[in-house]
């Protein structure tokens, strides 16, 4: 088929390969979307056969859309300006990190899962950790369990104002993606100061924490905790009092309760269809638990619902932050287990043992017992996941991450069936996918 | 080329005789080829895989809404059977998690498909699918999902040599 045409109907056509025995059917068959094709969309939709093929065509929208976040291809069937069905198509942004991390060690491991989900990364970090540590036995100290909340619900804040920005962006409100930015600095200065890097940090490791708070920090701290809630009231004032921007999201992008389940759907999109459903409340991690925090919950499943539930989260976030700002334990920020922390650097100047054990940790690891394990925890987009198999040795045999972007984007199809061509960009801002936690 | 791990040895705690749990020991009581244990903390059971599509739709009716995550472990030369396809049920109402374990064979890499009880284990088995070769038998949709659709094996298989793929347009700046 010529590009020419294949442009004009709209439709790609492959090469079909006898792959798997079973017969695969590559392209769509004129302008209308297989039914089954992709996700089962339960459609109510009567298929009018008196209309004819002018009427309807598929268009594609993406990789490269801006409102897509990223790679996000989707195949839309339109009847006019219509949505009748639609299906994601992913995979361009795969780099195969579950088979990079049976080539690292357990060490190594969070360098590698921290650049799957890039807007959370301490999540990341923190779940593969969590696994590794419950396969090794490993007790972790109050103060890093403490560290690693206060990072992780930071994370959150930051993570949340990027869905809130590109939200407005994406809508139309511009002011909104510019604030939403700024206030996400802040939270990342202090992450830099922390670990060093802005995103990626590898500082959530197996055993703790890589290093200590920096000098100062509550200050810093204190003063996002003091900063951002102010400014949010403001952000709420100026989206909420916008005719222009309530109009798109009320009642678009609506899902139910049931639906959610039935598709693994998890995170805000779950909350704001009505179920109290957060892994910090229902299976805690990580000392969690003592502090106090609510889990917001919305009512109709829509776009709008879905932006209350994640501005109270962040409110939320910054009260778990301020309590642990009050209650940071003292002691050590990693686990005195020799087995997975090296000898402190003074120790290895009067030993010989102390070296060889500190080059044998960051050259092949520590050893875990053999065993499999599955930890969630929940990320801001979600429940994340991490199927850790052991076979003994310094490497894990099989790491996979379940990431909530990609068990989520099973919503778009029923999210946006039977909608406008112009929600399509507010329902995808709204369910705030992250293209490197889809594909991985 | 094909990487030279060799499988581990069976990674398979002890079955134990019954769940705790009361809506476990139920779910499980009617299967009598399940064997439960504990990983580690987590549920799990094994059981044979004609049997996984009747055990999660009684998992489905006692309360096991939502389906997790379905993936696949590759244990290469494992005697019991290569393949161990891993669906990780969640259920809301019980604060509960059940792994449920099945193992399948390379000749015959096969096994049912949850997505006519569990609709989410859509895109999951298409990706253990694409990464692994499993078929899901019943899944309305089994194509590739991350690789590219004419691509050829399956890569997180362990037989799957890494850096045996063709580097592409390597020859674009040599001048001849």
């Amino acid at each position: 088929m010529a590009v020419k045409d294949v442009w004009l109907s709209g439709t790609e056509e492959f090469e079909p390969t006898d792959e798997g025995h079973q017969e695969m059917e590559l392209h769509e068959s004129g302008p209308r979307l297989r039914e089954q094709l992709g996700t089962v969309v339960s459609d109510d939709y009567v298929l009018e056969d008196d209309l004819s093929d002018d009427e309807r065509m598929i268009v594609n929208m993406g990789p490269q859309h801006p409102s897509t976040h990223g790679v996000l291809r989707l195949q839309i069937e339109l009847e006019g300006e219509i949505i009748r069905r639609s299906k994601p198509i992913i995979g361009y942004l795969h780099t195969g990190m579950e088979k990079t991390a049976e080539t690292l060690t357990f060490m190594q491991g969070p360098t590698n899962v921290t650049r799957m989900d890039y807007l959370a990364p301490f999540h990341n970090e923190l779940c593969y950790s969590l696994a590794v540590e419950r396969l090794l036995g490993v007790e972790v100290p109050p103060r890093a369990q403490a560290i690693r909340v206060l990072l992780t619900e930071l994370n959150r804040v930051s993570s949340h104002l990027v869905a809130l920005a590109t939200n407005g962006m994406d809508i139309g409100a511009i002011s909104m993606m510019l604030y939403g930015f700024r206030d996400r600095e802040l939270v990342l200065a202090f992450f830099e100061k922390t670990t060093g890097l802005r995103m990626n940090h590898n500082f959530i490791r197996p055993g703790g924490v890589a290093a200590d708070l920096p000098p100062g920090w509550r200050a810093d701290v204190a003063d996002i905790v003091e900063t951002i809630p102010r400014r949010l009231e403001d952000y709420d004032d100026l989206l909420k009092n916008n005719p222009i921007w309530l109009e798109r999201t009320k009642g678009v992008g609506v899902i139910t309760p049931e639906e959610c389940l039935a598709y693994s759907i998890t995170g805000p999109t779950l909350r704001a269809a009505g179920v109290a459903w957060d892994l910090r409340k229902n299976f805690p991690y990580s000392g969690i638990e003592q502090y106090e925090f609510e889990v917001p919950v919305g009512q109709n499943g829509d776009v709008y619902d879905r932006y209350q539930v994640r501005m109270a989260e962040i409110h939320e976030s910054l009260r778990i932050v301020a309590q642990v700002l009050e209650t940071m334990p003292k002691g050590d920020y990693r686990t005195d287990d020799r087995k997975v922390t090296p000898p402190p650097r003074q120790r290895i100047d009067e030993s010989m043992e102390a070296l060889i054990h500190h080059f044998k940790i960051f050259t092949e690891g520590f050893r875990v017992p053999p065993g499999e394990i599955y930890q969630a925890i929940e990320s801001p987009r979600g429940e994340l996941g991490c199927y850790i198999v052991s076979d003994g040795g310094g490497k894990p045999w099989r790491m996979h991450t379940r990431a909530p972007s990609f068990a989520n984007l099973q919503a778009l199809p029923i999210m946006m069936a039977d909608s406008l061509v112009a929600d399509t960009v507010a329902t995808i801002a709204s369910l705030d996918p992250v293209m490197g936690d889809v594909d991985r | 080329m094909t990487t030279d791990t060799e499988s581990p040895a069976e990674i398979r705690p002890p079955p134990r005789p019954r769940p705790e749990n009361p809506v476990l020991a139920g779910l499980i009581e009617p299967f009598g080829d399940a064997e439960w244990t504990l990983s580690n903390g987590d549920d799990v059971v094994r059981l044979p895989r004609e049997r996984l599509a009747d055990l999660a739709a009684a998992a489905r009716r006692v309360g096991f809404e939502t389906c997790a995550d379905v993936t696949v472990v590759d244990y290469l030369r494992r005697s019991s059977g290569r393949f161990d396809v891993v669906a990780n049920l969640l259920s809301l109402q019980h604060r509960l998690r059940l792994r449920i374990l099945v193992a399948v064979s390379n000749d015959d890499p096969a096994c049912p498909s949850l997505v006519s009880i569990y609709p989410g284990a859509n895109f999951f088995e298409r990706e253990a699918f694409d990464m692994f070769g499993i078929r899901f038998e019943g899944h309305p949709d089994l194509t590739r999902i991350l690789m590219p659709d004419d691509w050829e094996g399956h890569p997180l298989r362990k037989d799957y040599g890494v850096g045996s793929v063709p580097v592409q347009f390597k020859e674009s700046h040599q001048v001849s």
